[in-house]
């Protein structure tokens, strides 16, 4: 037999005996023979480890590992090495979500860490145990400013969002029949609060959602923004890179009623996308409208503190149709990444990653605008480890000349002919930096 | 497993002035971060201060705590506990594939072929045309392929299909995602042999009827034998039908959902096809479709350029638009990947055949001690309805030992608890499945410990009502978890 199966031909020849039939195939008796796939499934051949190895490792060489400067959602930050090492104890990755808590306290418990220390970065009441990513999260963030406000269907999402978590949280407004509005940015790279006042003031709208850093690597001024829309029964939500949570003034000090993004830029790896994490907080009031797993401390028989999954009546599998999410399995397993990155770090290893990031980004901005050939598109706009440059030239021909030369120069600024989006990390050095802007 | 209870929390362990890190010297002091004018956090952090062995063998010592596959036998019905493969993991980590996803297609050739490759293997699989791999979970394919079924009938003018059929034994997730994805639920009634009752589900179709969801075999691990007529009835009055992939696994090459019948379907990579679970995710949910529904597939995919002889992402107009941030969760996708090459199509169907093997003997042994409601030949699972009258399962007396107590004494004898209380058409549901990668030693000595615990419960059902002893902690207060609720280490 194969690897992967423990069956000799006695077993099976014993197993069928006491099932009471005499082959494999009768065990399929009541399927229609019409329905039958009457052939092999024509699919690559078993491939051996030593081959599995070849061909996988071949791909991976075909990709490109360029220096990257680009961030729009994801962060090239460095991940402890301690990091992976413990996420590739099987106990935790081959375990399935803690129904059992009296043999699951692992999992629970670096999830109960994992949500403390969200609801701490963001300065919300409760985190959950994880969303798809930061684009599902602020979805999910949308439907329960609409599952909240009961009358009120629409809302407000600034249009200096990342534009692929537009287009998710524009999907589902879509099918789910939210009226969701996008703010335009204004000609300063922020969100027209403005227009967002003038509407918010119509007393019909359900939530506001904003982002930091926005798009453009701005970081912008909340100020009064949850004023006002609590004066109009309107919820605030923040997106906030959570990297920059820590020295960024957090959705709590903001005020926001719910706290949303992607956890990437904790320890996790690029990793072409994912996974990564979602995060979403909220404050005392909106807990019985969260989606997804809670973890909360009781006690066991024996009065120990333990953990355990709870609330569950919000869930899909008690509640059905009427559940707040239709979420189950979501990345629990990241919550651990995200634990044992921020122990590793702390407080001050967060701020010394940003001063660095900040740092880098800074000399990267200052050095490319010396060349001559950028100009910024947002004048004298504060930002933390992105910002936004016009180049003078074709975007398309400049990224591609660096990508020759090993470097991922930012990204495309959608809907911004000629602008580019840079970032840099604590993990790029002076010199990567001074490289790129030689070739420029 | 250790059954010593390590329970402290990280926090705990903090000490100012420890360290875990270290970072190169700043090379851009002169760019100080407290020049940032603006928007400053004021409140310190509880981010504890902590060393580096600290932290490995709080999580070591956690992780005894903890019960995966790798510790034991996983009978979890519904979520196919089945071994999750090494190298999967080795080539996930491959650093090739540690690139940002903004990465230009031309240097992302590696990872787009990978992706289309699984794509491709997938849609042979099932007997579909296309697929994504951008959903990141089951549910999350559940939603994506609802809002697939949505967006064909628009795109056809037919606007007044609001209505998604669910049977009464399906998944929770069913009816909570088409909630999401903005249809009304329609309940059809089961049969007492545990199928969809066809009889119910007629006078339900009309020209309201966006779709029906099904799994098949369903949740009982019955297959649905009237899957042709009930596919023919819903495809009639215009609607799809979607499947749903959880129990995909005991069909692996023997049955498509593409030749029952079905339009649109998802599969859990982290079910079928090996990777691991996580304790909760990272899934992946990829999603497809039958021909002439792959424009509306979510963006971006990821096609073959003859042209330019490469792999691209593409955004199409018609697209139900998008679902995730990215490509989805590509690691899982690679792990995935490293499964379909190792199985090939020699030992893919096996996959499936050994699956209903191993569930059926444990069917057929056990059903001695615990009651059986339908009688039938399963595939991949089956429910008992608890434990028979004779053993303390009679659940009309009013300290009968309930499947509860069953799955919890279950962890005594270092196993993990089948599915308990699903699906809801039984009163002491116990859902086992078991996996083609278990051998019939672990199946005969489970066997002999669900049968011990059935003759203790005769014996002494008090010691069973009060299972686990021998956990690292005791059975759980869950109601004051919810009276008393804390989310937080400052909550404590």
């Amino acid at each position: 037999m194969f690897k992967y199966f423990p069956h000799t031909p006695d077993d099976v020849q014993k197993m069928l005996d006491v099932i009471g039939v005499s082959s494999l195939d009768d065990l399929y008796a009541e399927v229609p023979e019409e329905l039958k796939l009457h052939r092999e499934l024509n699919i690559p051949t078993a491939k051996s480890e030593v081959e599995v190895r070849r061909i996988i490792e071949g791909l991976a060489a075909e990709n490109r590992r360029l220096v990257c400067f680009a961030g729009a959602g994801c962060y090239d930050h460095y991940t402890p090495s301690l990091v992976p090492y413990i996420a590739a104890r099987s106990e935790f990755s081959t375990s399935y979500t803690p129904y059992q808590a009296e043999i699951s306290q692992g999992t629970l418990q670096y999830i109960f860490e994992y949500q403390t220390m969200m609801a701490d970065l963001t300065g919300m009441a409760i985190s959950n145990a994880s969303m798809y990513d930061g684009s599902t999260a602020t979805a999910e963030a949308m439907l329960m400013c609409v599952a909240n406000a009961k009358k009120r269907n629409k809302v407000l999402i600034s249009g200096t969002f990342q534009p692929n978590v537009l287009r998710v949280v524009g999907t589902y407004a879509k099918f789910h029949g939210v009226d969701l509005v996008t703010v335009s940015a204004t000609a300063e790279g922020v969100t027209d609060r403005e227009a967002v006042k003038t509407m918010v003031e119509a007393d019909d709208v359900a939530g506001v959602i904003v982002a930091q850093p926005n798009r453009f690597g701005i970081i912008e001024d909340f100020e009064g923004l949850a004023d006002l829309c609590h004066a109009h029964k309107t919820l605030l939500a923040i997106n906030t890179v959570a990297s920059a949570l820590g020295v960024l003034k957090t959705p709590g000090e903001w005020g926001a009623d719910i706290a949303c993004g992607d956890a990437q830029s904790l320890g996790i790896p690029m990793g072409y996308g994912g996974p990564y994490i979602g995060y979403l907080c909220v404050n005392e009031a909106l807990i019985r409208k969260m989606p997804g797993r809670l973890v909360g401390a009781t006690t066991d028989a024996e009065g120990r503190r333990a953990f355990v999954l709870t609330m569950q009546a919000r869930e899909q599998h008690i509640r059905r149709e009427k559940a707040t999410s239709n979420i189950c399995t979501a990345q629990g397993f990241m919550c651990l990444y995200v634990a044992a990155y921020l122990s590793l770090m702390g407080e001050e290893g967060l701020r010394e990653v940003n001063e660095q990031s900040y740092g880098a980004a800074h000399y990267l901005h200052e050095r490319l605008l010396a060349t001559g050939k950028f100009t910024e598109a947002f004048p004298g706009q504060p930002f933390l480890n992105e910002f936004t440059l016009r180049y003078d030239g074709c975007t398309c021909e400049f990224r591609k000349r660096m990508a020759e030369a090993g470097f991922l120069a930012g990204v495309r600024t959608e809907g911004m002919e000629g602008c580019i989006t840079f970032a840099a990390t604590e993990t790029r050095t002076r010199q990567e930096i001074d490289q790129l802007v030689s070739l420029v | 497993m250790n059954n010593v209870y390590y329970g402290k929390l990280v926090f705990e362990l903090s000490k100012p002035g420890r360290k875990g890190y270290s970072l190169p010297a700043n090379e851009f002091a002169a760019y100080a971060l407290d020049a940032l004018p603006v928007a400053r956090r004021e409140r310190k952090t509880l981010l504890p201060e902590v060393d580096e062995l600290t932290v490995a063998r709080h999580y070591t010592n956690m992780s005894n705590n903890n019960f995966g596959v790798d510790t034991g036998f996983y009978p979890l019905g519904s979520c196919t506990m089945k071994y999750n493969p090494k190298v999967n993991e080795e080539m996930a980590a491959l650093p090739g594939f540690n690139v940002h996803p903004a990465t230009p297609d031309c240097c992302a050739q590696g990872a787009l072929k990978l992706y289309d490759e699984v794509q491709r293997t997938l849609a042979e699989i099932s007997g579909l045309s296309r697929f994504t791999l951008n959903p990141y979970a089951g549910a999350h394919g559940e939603l994506t392929g609802l809002m697939v079924i949505g967006t064909y009938h628009r795109q056809r003018g037919d606007v007044n299909r609001k209505k998604i059929i669910v049977p009464d034994s399906a998944h929770g997730t069913n009816p909570a995602s088409a909630a999401v994805a903005g249809f009304q639920i329609v309940q059809v009634k089961s049969t007492a042999q545990g199928t969809v009752d066809v009889e119910d589900l007629k006078p339900l179709l009309g020209p309201d009827v966006a779709g029906m969801m099904m799994t098949n075999p369903n949740t009982l691990g019955l297959f649905e034998t009237q899957i042709p007529e009930i596919a023919r009835l819903v495809h009639e009055c215009g609607g799809l039908m979607y499947y749903d992939g959880a129990n995909l696994n005991p069909m692996l090459g023997v049955c498509r959902p593409g030749d029952m019948g079905f339009d649109v379907m998802h599969i859990n990579l982290h079910k079928t096809f090996s990777t691991p679970h996580g304790g909760g995710g990272p899934g992946s949910g990829p999603v497809g479709v039958r021909a002439g529904l792959e424009h509306c597939l979510p963006n971006p995919q990821v096609v073959y350029n003859e042209e330019k002889g490469r792999f691209e992402q593409r955004f199409d107009d018609e697209s139900l638009g998008c679902v995730s941030g990215f490509l989805g969760n590509f690691g899982i996708i690679v792990r995935a990947y490293a499964y379909l090459l190792s199985l090939g199509r020699e030992n893919v169907p096996m996959a499936g055949r050994l699956s209903v093997l191993n569930a059926n003997y444990i069917k057929e042994r056990l059903r001695t001690h615990y009651k059986l409601p339908i009688d039938v030949v399963c595939k991949h699972e089956f429910v008992f309805d608890g434990l028979r009258e004779e053993y303390g399962g009679d659940h009309h007396a009013a300290d009968h030992v309930t499947t509860l107590d069953v799955a919890k004494r279950l962890l005594d004898y270092g196993y993990h608890a089948p599915t308990i209380y699903f699906p809801l058409l039984f009163h002491e549901a116990l859902m086992i499945e078991p996996t083609e990668t278990e051998s019939k030693d672990t199946l005969d000595a489970f066997i002999d410990v669900m049968i011990r615990i059935a003759e203790e419960a005769k014996a002494d059902p008090q010691m069973v009502k009060s299972a686990p002893h021998n956990t690292p902690i005791r059975r759980l207060d869950d109601v004051k978890a919810v009276k008393e609720p804390k989310f937080t280490f400052k909550a404590l």
